[in-house]
């Protein structure tokens, strides 16, 4: 198991690249929405899943980080690539203010909480006074990127690569975090606060921190599918996005590494296939599937894949 | 932060048995109150008061604990032992009086630097981390022991994996210890109570506490468990070097085990001094034999 999870991480990663050397562009745009909503999600399962602090607003992250990269490159001409770490750090700045009062509201207050500040994002977007920054309801669009070093590549191949490169680094990285010590401490505290302050466990610091964390990740992926689509405007991001996040965030399982990656593909493809099973009634297609996920899958499908693993070995 | 020795368990038993017996007597020459021109006492209790609302859960409980002692804390129902557990960690603050620790005040010490400064404890309901494995609940127990960030730990600097060898170690001789470690990678929530409540000890022990904190150890345990938990005890606190505060109902188990024993009543200490005295103690005989002043509804156990 120790040598078998990276070996099959890595094969994974190589089989992924491949694919832009033989998908479609327009499956190639899929594809790099998968690995945007993928991070999106792990940003989300940090704060929910391995901390238990319930958002259902993360999408509001997720405009933050679009909407950093979108000004930075059309207002003030800064290459695609140097406007994530400044969303990264936008983000996490956002994340940790809003974790402080998070800090006094628990669980359902929390996620009602969040939940408001994905309601009013559309808003604010679209208030006259940033219009000059945001592009009020018009939003701004932006240059597909070309790709770098003379490669012999399209922009589509190129920005899925670099979208998959981004990706994997960050997987990496949330990865390492919840192995060690730290994320130890952030399990304890969703489990048990008491016993994990009576360990020594500084709760308030380590929640409002992985707030900032969560919101950092969510928010750069924001800026990766701001760049992928090329356009940003504020009914991008309703409130659907949040709770999509938060659907792909269980289907995939919550406390989890690997679930984000589920998580992103279910809702990447999940409208399209919706779609084609009935043109008349989607919606109720994709309500249907995701009751069956819930009902054959409880712990997601991360959770599910486990279990088989285990009983196997 | 203090050195302390984390010797393997790879004793003869016979030799434990002589270690434990003698470090009983030393501490049992010094019982019940340390001699005068000793250190000051390890823990400190003086005068703590804790009230609900109009219920006095503590009205006013002086004692202390030597370094190296067992000491019982005993009392029927209600009294007020887990409540003094609380104040001691932090969790609550007494409304009068103060809790010290090596002559130092724990009034102004926030929550999760009670073990800093070499409290740990269980807790009477066990309050174990449930999805984590046993493993990994000993782990958080160590929390306190590193230092290293959210940076440090994304990126797997050197440091983290300095952190993370010097915990196995101690983690390795306290699976051992406490039988551990054929669970060790098991869910602590499917476990049976009596091996979640060794998990809340080793996760106590592993943060290396000067004062370790039972609340019942013995709840739930068979005849055999007992006698198991008394050797274990006594063992903890040779090898480790701390003093054990041990709340409990079973009797025998108190009197065999502690140094010193003090009996709560409704929230008030009724008596103080060795396991013979405080078991002849007529106002303690009255309280536990049941007159009906002391009759008090079973409580149920908070935290
Ligand atoms: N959080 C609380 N709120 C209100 N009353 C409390 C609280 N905690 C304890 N009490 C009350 O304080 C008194 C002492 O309770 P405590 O739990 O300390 O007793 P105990 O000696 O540990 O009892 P037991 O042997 O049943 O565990 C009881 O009357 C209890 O009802
Ligand atoms: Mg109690």
């Amino acid at each position: 198991m120790r040598i078998l999870l990276p070996l099959a991480s890595v094969l994974l990663v190589i089989a992924a690249a491949a694919l832009a050397f033989v998908a479609s562009d327009y499956r190639l745009f899929q594809l790099t929405m998968v690995v945007v909503y993928a991070v999106a999600i792990l940003g989300l399962a940090l704060v929910t899943g391995f901390n238990g602090q319930i958002s259902l607003g993360h999408g509001a992250f997720y405009a933050v980080g679009a909407y950093v990269t979108a000004i930075l490159m059309s207002l003030y001409d800064v290459p695609y690539w140097a406007t994530l770490p400044v969303s990264a750090v936008v983000c996490a700045v956002i994340g940790f203010l809003i974790g402080l009062p998070a800090l006094r509201l628990g669980g359902l207050y929390l996620a009602l909480t969040t939940f408001a500040l994905a309601v009013a994002t559309p808003q604010l977007l679209k208030y006259k006074l940033f219009e000059g920054w945001t592009g009020g309801v018009q939003g701004l669009t932006l240059d597909k990127p070309d790709p770098p070093f003379g490669l012999q590549i399209n922009a589509d191949q190129w920005l899925y690569l670099f979208t998959l490169g981004v990706g994997v680094v960050l997987f990496i990285l949330a990865g390492n975090l919840v192995r060690g010590r730290i994320g130890l401490a952030m399990r304890a505290i969703r489990d048990h606060p008491l016993a994990a302050e009576a360990t020594g466990i500084d709760v308030a610091l380590f929640k409002t921190r992985t707030f900032a964390v969560s919101a950092m990740f969510t928010g750069i992926a924001g800026s990766l599918g701001a760049i992928a689509v090329g356009f940003v405007a504020p009914d991008s991001f309703t409130v659907l996005l949040s709770i999509t996040l938060f659907v792909g965030l269980v289907v995939g399982g919550v406390a989890s590494i690997a679930g984000p990656v589920f998580g992103g593909v279910f809702i990447a493809f999940l409208p399209n296939v919706a779609e084609e099973i009935s043109k008349a009634a989607p919606g109720a297609v994709y309500g249907v599937v995701l009751i069956a996920f819930m009902y054959l899958l409880p712990s997601g499908v991360a959770g599910g894949l486990g279990r088989l693993l285990r009983r196997a070995a | 932060m203090r050195k302390q020795t984390w010797v393997c368990a790879h004793k003869a038993k016979g030799e434990w048995t002589d270690l434990t017996d003698s470090s009983r007597m030393l501490s049992s020459a010094t019982c019940p109150d340390p001699a005068p021109g000793l250190a000051e006492p390890l823990l400190q209790v003086a005068g703590v008061v804790v009230r609900f609302g109009g219920i006095v859960a503590l009205g006013g409980v002086s004692f202390d604990v030597g370094a190296g002692q067992i000491c019982g804390l005993i009392g029927p129902n209600g009294s007020g032992k887990t409540t003094l557990f609380n104040c001691i960690s932090g969790i609550y603050r007494p409304g009068r009086g103060e809790v010290r620790l090596e002559g130092r005040s724990l009034q102004a010490v926030s929550r999760h630097r009670i073990v800093d400064l070499g409290i740990g404890r269980t807790f009477q309901n066990v309050a174990l981390f449930r999805s984590m494995s046993v493993r990994e609940n000993m782990l958080a127990g160590a929390h306190h022991l590193g230092h290293t960030g959210f940076v440090a730990n994304a990126l797997r600097l050197p440091a983290v994996r300095r952190e993370a060898r010097s915990a196995q170690g101690r983690l390795d001789q306290l699976l051992d210890l406490l039988r551990l470690r054929e669970v060790a990678d098991t869910p602590v929530g499917s476990l049976p109570f009596g091996t979640q409540k060794r998990v809340e000890m080793a996760r106590a022990l592993i943060g290396q506490p000067k004062l370790l904190l039972l609340d019942e150890p013995a709840g739930g345990l068979n005849h055999s468990e007992v006698d198991e938990l008394e050797g274990l005890m006594r063992r903890i606190r040779a090898e480790f070097d701390l003093s054990i505060l041990l709340v409990e109902h079973h009797m025998n188990l108190v009197m065999r085990v502690s140094d010193k024993v003090v009996a709560l009543e409704l929230g008030m200490k009724i008596a103080d001094g060795t396991p013979d005295q405080v078991q002849n103690d007529p106002q303690v005989i009255r309280a536990y034999l049941g007159e009906p002043v002391a009759a008090q509804p079973a409580q149920a156990a908070h935290v």
